[in-house]
C-alpha cells in the first residue's frame, strides 16, 4: 500500500520551448509505493513532466526533489541509477545484445560477473524473457521482447522508482494486451514506486493508483480513478474520459 | 572500436620509427627532374661507391630550390648544378663576376664546387625551322615583331631570375600567349605545332631529334651554365677526391650523346653513366639496374609509408575533432570550415608551401612535406563523417544512455562512438582512397612512391613507365577499398550490420 512518504516533490515547475509552453506551474507529490499515471492528449506535457523527474529535462522555474534531493542535470548521475527508465520502443542500443543492454551499466560500474548474470536470470524469469534470446540483437527481437529487455535493463540495478514513457505505445493490440497483464503482475511483485505515461485511459485505469490528467502543460486533476470518473474537476476531464469511455468500460469488464 | 583505433595509431608510430631509423651515414646524392641531372647523379653515386662508402641517389627530386635547400639542410651531400643557375638564381641578389667569386660564396655556406665538368648547358630558345623560316626569324630579337606566336616554357624557366622575366625585359618581348608546362611535354607540343617557341637546354637530345632551330642570343642574355658538382664540406675527403676526377672530362658532344642514349634509345641512366666512367676514366663501376619487381617493391613501400603515416595521423586527429564538431555545433561549423579551406588549396601549391615550415619544425626527409599535405587533405572526410555520425545518434538513445546514469565520456565511448562507427569508418575509407591517389603527387617534391615512375615516364616519354606507377596506384586504391570493407565487418558492431528479418 502507498505510504504518505514523498518520493517526488514537484514544486511549481514550468518549461517552455520558444513560444510553446510544455509545462506551466505544475505541482504534485508522488508517494512511495504508489503508481501514478500521467495522461492527456498529445503535446500536453506528460512526457516532459516525466523527464524532469530524472533530470533529462531541467525546468525553467520551480524545483523537482527526489527523496528530498534536488534533481539537476549534474547532480543526477548517481540519482539516475536509482531511477529505472523505460521508453516507447525500448530505447535499446542496437549495437549491443539483449544481455549486453541489460548489463551495460553493471559492467561499466565493474560489478561482479557472477552476481550480474544471476541477476539477469532472475529478471528474465520475472519478465518472462527467454534466456536463449539473451544474445540476440534488438533488431532480431519482436517489439514485445524489446520492451521486456528494456524493463530488465531498467530493473538491473534494483532502482527505487520506475519511470515508463508509453512503454506499450509502439506495440500492436494483441501483444499489447499480453504485455499489459504481464507488466501489472511484475509491478505488483516489485511493489516499487511507478510513474507511467500513456495516452490511453483504459491503460491508465488498469495500472493507476492515481491518475494525473494533463492539458496544455498543466495538471487539470490528480485523483484516484473512481473520483476522476465520478467527480471531474472541469468539463475537459469529462470530455477526455467520454472520448475514451468505450475502451475503459471494456477494460473494466475484462478486469472484473 | 577504441581498441582498434589505438592499434592503428601504434602501427603508424612504428612505421614512422622504421622510416627514421634508416639514417646511418651514407652519402646522399640528389638530382633534378631531368635526364642530364639524373645521369650526372648516377655518375657521382657510382664514383662514391668506388671509394667504399655507401651512396644513395635520390633521383628526380625536383627543381633547383628544392635541391639547394636540401643540400644546405644536409639532407643531400652532393648534387649536380650549373654555374649560371647559381649566379643568376641562388645568389641573384649578389653580384658575382666569375667562377672564383662563386667558389668563395659557396665556401661561405660550407659547400665545395667541383668542376666545371666540361660542358656548358645554357638556355636557348628554339623553334621549328619551318615556322622560323616562314617569318624570317633567326635571333631572339626577331621575336619582338611576332607577338602572335605561342610561347611555352618549362615551369622553372617561367619564374627563374635568369629565365623568362629577365629575358622578356631584356629583349622587350610581349607575346600574347605564354604558357608554363613540363619541359619534356614542351618538345612534344612544338613537334605537333601547339607551341611555336620553347626554351631549350643546349645539351638536350631532342634538339636533334626534332630538328629544332636554336635562336641566336644576340643580346647575350643567357650566361654560361657550366655543369659542376656541389659537395658539402662535411663529406669525406675521399669522396671529393674521386669526384674531382670528373672535372673537365665531359664534353658538350659527349653529354648530348649520353642524353640521347637515355631519352631516345631508352637505356637506363645508370648504364649510360657507367659506360662513360669506363670509357673516359677507366673505372669499372658495374652498376646494378633494378629490375621491375625491385623497383615496384621500392615504390610500393614508399607509397604505403606516405599513405599509412598521413592517414594514421589524420585518423588520430580528425576523429576527436569530428566528435567535438558533432557535440558542439557552433565550433563544429568552424572546424569543418577550416578543414574545407585546406581542401581547396591546390595540391602542388600546398606541397611547396609546406616545405619550409615542415623543415623548420625539424622534420627530416623528403617525404615529410608530402605526409603533412596528405594528412591535411585526409582530415575533412573523416571530421565530417564523424560529426555526422555523432549528430545522427537518435535522441532517444542518447536519453536512454543518460537516464541509465552514464556520464558524458562513458556515453560517448559506450554508445555514441559505436553507433557512429559505420559512418566514421566510411569517412576514413574515403580519405584512404583519395590519399592513395594524391600520394602520387609526392614524387613532385622527391617523396617517392608510385608518382616516381609516372614522373620518369613523362620525362622519358615512356608509357610503360607511366603505367608502372599508374596501374599499381589504381590497384592499391582498390585494395585499400577492399581492406576497409573487410575491416567494417570486424569493427562495426554486429548488431548494426544485421538486417531486420521479419
Amino acid at each position: 500500500m502507498p505510504s504518505e512518504e514523498a518520493v517526488f516533490s514537484v514544486d511549481g515547475i514550468s518549461r517552455s520551448y520558444g513560444t510553446h509552453v510544455a509545462l506551466s506551474d505544475v505541482t504534485l507529490t508522488i508517494h512511495r509505493g504508489e503508481t501514478v499515471v500521467l495522461i492527456g492528449p498529445s503535446g500536453c506535457g506528460k512526457s516532459t513532466l516525466l523527464r524532469t523527474l530524472n533530470g533529462l529535462i531541467t525546468p525553467d522555474t520551480g524545483s523537482v526533489r527526489f527523496d528530498g534531493e534536488l534533481v539537476t542535470p549534474d547532480a543526477s548521475v548517481e540519482m539516475r541509477r536509482r531511477l529505472g527508465y523505460v521508453i516507447q520502443d525500448g530505447g535499446l542500443f542496437p549495437h549491443l545484445t539483449a544481455y549486453e543492454n541489460v548489463t551495460l551499466m553493471a559492467r561499466h560500474l565493474g560489478r561482479n560477473g557472477a552476481d550480474t548474470s544471476a541477476r539477469v536470470t532472475e529478471l528474465a524469469e520475472l519478465t518472462q524473457f527467454p534466456t536463449a534470446a539473451l544474445d540476440r540483437y534488438p533488431i532480431e527481437m519482436s517489439g514485445g521482447q524489446r520492451q521486456r529487455v528494456s524493463l530488465m535493463r531498467a530493473l538491473m540495478l534494483d532502482p527505487d522508482v520506475l519511470l515508463l514513457d508509453e512503454p506499450l505505445g509502439a506495440l500492436d493490440p494483441l501483444i499489447r494486451a499480453d504485455l499489459q497483464a504481464d507488466l501489472k503482475r511484475i509491478f505488483e511483485t516489485l511493489g516499487k514506486t511507478l510513474v507511467l505515461v500513456t495516452h490511453d485511459m483504459a491503460e491508465a485505469v488498469f495500472f493507476a493508483d492515481r491518475i494525473a490528467l494533463m492539458r496544455e502543460g498543466r495538471v487539470v486533476q490528480i485523483d484516484i480513478p473512481e473520483h476522476l470518473l465520478r467527480s471531474p474537476a472541469e468539463p475537459f476531464v469529462t470530455q477526455f474520459i467520454r472520448a475514451q469511455q468505450k475502451s475503459v468500460e471494456a477494460m473494466r469488464r475484462l478486469d472484473a | 572500436m577504441m581498441r582498434e583505433v589505438r592499434f592503428l595509431a601504434v602501427v603508424c608510430m612504428m612505421l614512422a620509427v622504421v622510416v627514421h631509423a634508416d639514417d646511418k651515414r651514407t652519402i646522399t646524392i640528389g638530382s633534378k627532374s631531368f635526364t642530364e641531372s639524373v645521369i650526372l647523379g648516377d655518375m657521382a653515386s657510382q664514383l662514391v661507391v668506388e671509394t667504399g662508402i655507401d651512396a644513395e641517389h635520390r633521383r628526380e627530386i625536383g627543381g633547383t630550390r628544392i635541391l639547394w635547400q636540401a643540400l644546405l639542410a644536409g639532407q643531400l651531400d652532393i648534387y649536380p648544378e650549373y654555374t649560371g643557375t647559381l649566379i643568376q638564381e641562388i645568389f641573384a641578389d649578389q653580384d658575382i663576376p666569375d667562377d672564383a667569386a662563386l667558389r668563395r660564396e659557396l665556401d661561405n655556406v660550407d659547400i665545395d664546387m667541383i668542376g666545371p665538368l666540361g660542358f656548358n648547358n645554357t638556355y636557348a630558345l628554339g623553334m621549328q625551322p619551318r615556322v622560323a623560316d616562314e617569318r624570317g626569324i633567326t635571333s631572339i630579337s626577331n621575336l619582338r615583331d611576332h607577338p602572335d606566336l605561342t610561347f611555352g616554357f618549362s615551369n622553372e624557366f617561367m619564374d627563374r631570375g635568369d629565365g623568362w622575366p629577365s629575358l622578356s625585359a631584356r629583349y622587350n618581348l610581349k607575346p600574347q600567349s605564354v604558357r608554363g608546362l613540363h619541359h619534356d611535354l614542351a618538345y612534344r607540343s612544338i613537334a605537333d605545332g601547339t607551341l611555336d617557341v620553347i626554351d631549350l637546354y643546349t645539351t638536350d637530345a631532342e634538339i636533334q631529334k626534332y630538328g629544332l632551330r636554336m635562336l641566336i642570343d644576340d643580346l647575350n642574355h643567357f650566361p654560361r651554365y657550366d655543369a659542376v658538382l656541389l659537395v658539402r664540406h662535411d663529406a669525406p675527403e675521399s669522396v671529393r677526391n674521386v669526384l674531382s676526377r670528373l672535372a673537365g672530362r665531359i664534353s658538350q658532344d659527349q653529354m648530348i650523346a649520353m642524353n640521347a642514349r637515355v631519352k631516345l634509345d631508352g637505356q637506363p641512366e645508370s648504364i649510360v653513366a657507367a659506360s662513360f666512367l669506363a670509357d673516359t676514366l677507366n673505372i669499372d663501376t658495374s652498376p646494378n639496374v633494378d629490375g621491375f619487381w625491385k623497383r615496384l617493391g621500392q615504390t610500393t613501400v614508399d607509397h604505403l609509408i606516405l599513405v599509412a603515416v598521413s592517414l594514421g595521423a589524420a585518423v588520430f586527429v580528425a576523429v576527436p575533432l569530428g566528435v567535438l564538431a558533432g557535440m558542439r555545433p557552433t565550433s563544429g561549423q568552424a572546424i569543418i570550415g577550416a578543414c574545407g579551406i585546406v581542401q581547396t588549396i591546390p595540391s602542388l601549391a600546398l606541397l611547396v608551401i609546406l616545405m619550409k615550415p615542415v623543415r623548420w619544425l625539424g622534420a627530416e626527409g623528403f617525404a615529410a612535406p608530402a605526409v603533412v599535405a596528405l594528412f591535411l587533405y585526409s582530415l575533412l572526410p573523416i571530421v565530417r563523417n564523424t560529426a555526422t555520425g555523432i549528430i545522427n545518434v537518435p535522441l532517444s538513445l542518447q536519453e536512454s544512455a543518460t537516464a541509465l546514469g552514464l556520464r558524458p565520456w562513458a556515453r560517448l565511448r559506450l554508445v555514441s562512438l559505436p553507433l557512429a562507427s559505420p559512418t566514421i569508418l566510411a569517412g576514413i575509407k574515403t580519405s584512404a582512397v583519395i590519399n592513395v591517389g594524391f600520394a602520387t603527387l609526392g614524387a613532385l617534391i622527391g617523396a617517392g612512391g608510385y608518382g616516381q615512375p609516372i614522373m620518369t615516364g613523362i620525362r622519358l616519354d615512356d608509357y610503360r613507365l607511366i603505367l608502372e606507377g599508374a596501374v599499381p596506384a589504381a590497384l592499391l586504391a582498390l585494395v585499400v577499398q577492399g581492406l576497409f570493407e573487410l575491416a567494417e565487418r570486424r569493427l562495426v558492431p554486429r548488431g548494426l550490420r544485421l538486417k531486420r528479418h521479419h
